[in-house]
């Protein structure tokens, strides 16, 4: 079927004139339709847009040495946080539910550029806020593999829309996990980028010292052509350094034999799994056999890093989330209001979902005067150690290897009440957005429930290439991201 | 300890508008987010730097030239609220005490 297809595959065929960017989009439309309302990934569905792109795209396949890009004519999906000119834009709240942006994401533009179609926007947690997608204003999805289970998040939609062959690959962000946690969860690649890798330009900002962009894609060497087209410096994002960008294909299917894999001991044994255990286990067996070293290692700060981030990324969160007011854009209140102050009131409190009131009252509370430094300085201190120990252990070994998350995808709301033990579902995916490095998950197996286990591969600064590398040879010596949902 | 009082000043601060029963709730929720994260006291930071940028990154200037995003009347065109001269008018600021 072409919805099983993989990004490259899709790309071939097209390549190859086995079909028409027109004939993929249509087939995948019809797939959304019957799926979406079974699963809810989708919040807007740009079906009309869609057609024009890949009849353009079926234009520049028809002129030779038109196509520039793998990513040319086949269809995506875009996480709800990503600014798509005249296409509503509603980051899951109801305080920017009819925002039409009036100009695209800088990596929009890079895909429309790349002649990319894309199939809609893709349902997440309220700003990013979550780890279930339970807080969308327009309610959970599902997960594939058990509809009656979340799907993870916060970029839950991203990661069920691949799982489920909705698209070929989506976009996400990833702030705490919200790229690698849903990507497990539903057994679909995620990219973590290095801090500053991909532009945020035109991306609504969560917390800004922390947020990051990548694909979502059903393989290694599908995720490594969209990161292709996405990074690089950007004159509109200030934070992205001027670090060349490497070709992310080029060493896939290589050797890595005397790779040094280190596995941190505060990633494993208590809280997790057992099945999530043995699946890692296994994994790090077949890395072994690859010709992999691996050895014990210790991050001894990791178990402060949720600590650490649940007292700057609400702060971060409060303040970027002061914008919306509901002046320059964004829903007016529903009812009467007596001044500006009392405009403001009725806007929030309407538009906001309760995990956002909560994020903005912590936020708003560590940074004000009295509180300041012995919450928000003090964690940013604890954060330096937290990168103290990634720089020590990178001396030492070339990756780490550890879970995504300790448990599999739980039920829908299981947590909903329970915010503190949701923000614990993160806490092996935390620390990597601390210290700005990059990671990757890679499915990895099922547990006894046929539920999926992502394992993740971290690595140094700005190096994706060869996280890229070592997922793709685990990748070609396993059939774990074969695996499709019953749906 | 937040009170009830404290959540409802916070509020206040963050200009959202609690409901009836909510300040009770978040109190709750807050208090157990809080105490969670107080553990980072027992962190020895002393002559620790604080970090706020993680690649490294300092400083980064351009040159002071207008970057067009969009056009003027896109822009206008994403307010709710009617626009005079190109302004979004709002409700008064400065009222009588």
């Amino acid at each position: 079927m072409m919805h099983d297809l993989t990004l490259s595959e899709a790309a071939a065929g097209l390549q190859k004139k086995e079909f028409s960017s027109v004939e993929l989009t249509k087939h995948m439309l019809e797939r959304i339709k019957e799926l979406n309302p079974r699963i809810n990934a989708y919040v807007t569905l740009t079906e009309e847009e869609a057609l024009n792109q890949a009849e353009e795209a079926d234009k520049m396949f028809g002129k030779s040495g038109a196509v520039k890009s793998p990513l040319c004519g086949v269809p995506m999906g875009l996480k709800d946080i990503f600014n798509t000119r005249g296409v509503k834009t509603t980051c899951c709240s109801r305080v920017i539910r009819d925002f039409e942006p009036p100009y695209d994401a800088t990596v929009v533009s890079k895909l429309r550029d790349s002649g990319s179609v894309m199939l809609g926007k893709l349902n997440m947690d309220e700003f990013a806020c979550g780890s279930s997608t339970e807080h969308s204003a327009f309610g959970v999805t599902k997960n594939p593999w058990d509809l009656s289970r979340v799907a993870g998040g916060s970029s839950g939609g991203s990661a069920a829309a691949v799982a489920a062959d909705m698209a070929y690959y989506t976009l996400g962000t990833d702030t705490g996990g919200s790229i690698r946690q849903p990507a497990s969860l539903c057994s679909a690649v995620g990219l973590k980028v290095t801090y500053g890798r991909v532009s945020r330009s035109g991306v609504t900002a969560m917390a800004s010292s922390w947020d990051t962009i990548g694909p979502l894609a059903k393989t290694v060497e599908d995720a490594a052509l969209v990161l292709q087209a996405i990074a690089g410096k950007d004159r509109r994002d200030s934070t992205t350094p001027d670090v060349s960008v490497p070709d992310y294909s080029k060493n896939l299917g290589e050797s890595i034999k005397g790779l040094k894999i280190g596995l941190p001991k505060e990633y494993f044994g208590e809280g997790i799994d057992p099945d999530v255990e043995k699946a890692l286990r296994a994994a790090i067996k077949q890395l072994e056999d690859l010709g992999a070293e691996v050895k014990e290692v210790s991050l001894p700060y990791t178990k402060y890093a949720v600590a650490v981030y649940y007292i700057a990324m609400p702060a971060e969160l409060s303040a970027n989330l002061a914008r919306f007011d509901g002046i320059r854009y964004g829903s007016k209140p529903a009812g009467a209001v007596t001044d500006m102050i009392d405009y403001y009131y009725h806007v929030r409190s309407e538009g906001f979902g309760d995990e956002i009131k909560r994020r903005i009252m912590i936020g708003t509370y560590v940074l004000s005067a009295g509180y300041f430094d012995a919450y928000y300085k003090k964690a940013q201190k604890v954060r330096t150690l937290i990168i103290r120990d990634f720089e020590n252990v990178f001396k030492d070994v070339d990756v780490l290897v550890t879970p995504v998350s300790p448990i599999p995808a739980f039920k829908i709301g299981e947590k909903i009440d329970d915010p503190l033990s949701m923000y614990l579902a993160d806490v092996f995916t935390i620390p990597v957005n601390c210290a700005g490095v990059p990671a990757l998950s890679v499915p990895c197996g099922f547990t006894s429930d046929n539920l999926p286990v992502g394992m993740q591969i971290i690595g140094p600064q700005f190096k994706e290439d060869l996280l890229l590398k070592v997922g793709a040879a685990y990748e070609q010596v396993t059939e774990w991201h074969k695996r499709k949902p019953v749906i | 300890m937040l009170s009830k009082k404290e959540i409802e000043h916070i509020a206040m601060l963050a200009r959202l508008g609690l409901k009836k029963g909510e300040a009770e709730k978040f109190s709750r929720q807050l208090n157990s987010i809080l105490e969670y994260v107080r553990q980072l006291n027992e962190v020895d930071t002393d002559g620790v730097e604080a970090t706020s940028q993680v690649t490294g990154l300092e400083n980064v200037s351009r040159k002071d030239t207008v970057l067009r995003f969009c056009e003027k009347d896109e822009l206008l065109a994403c307010t709710e609220l009617p626009v005079e001269r190109d302004q979004v008018k709002v409700k008064s600021v400065i009222t009588e005490s």
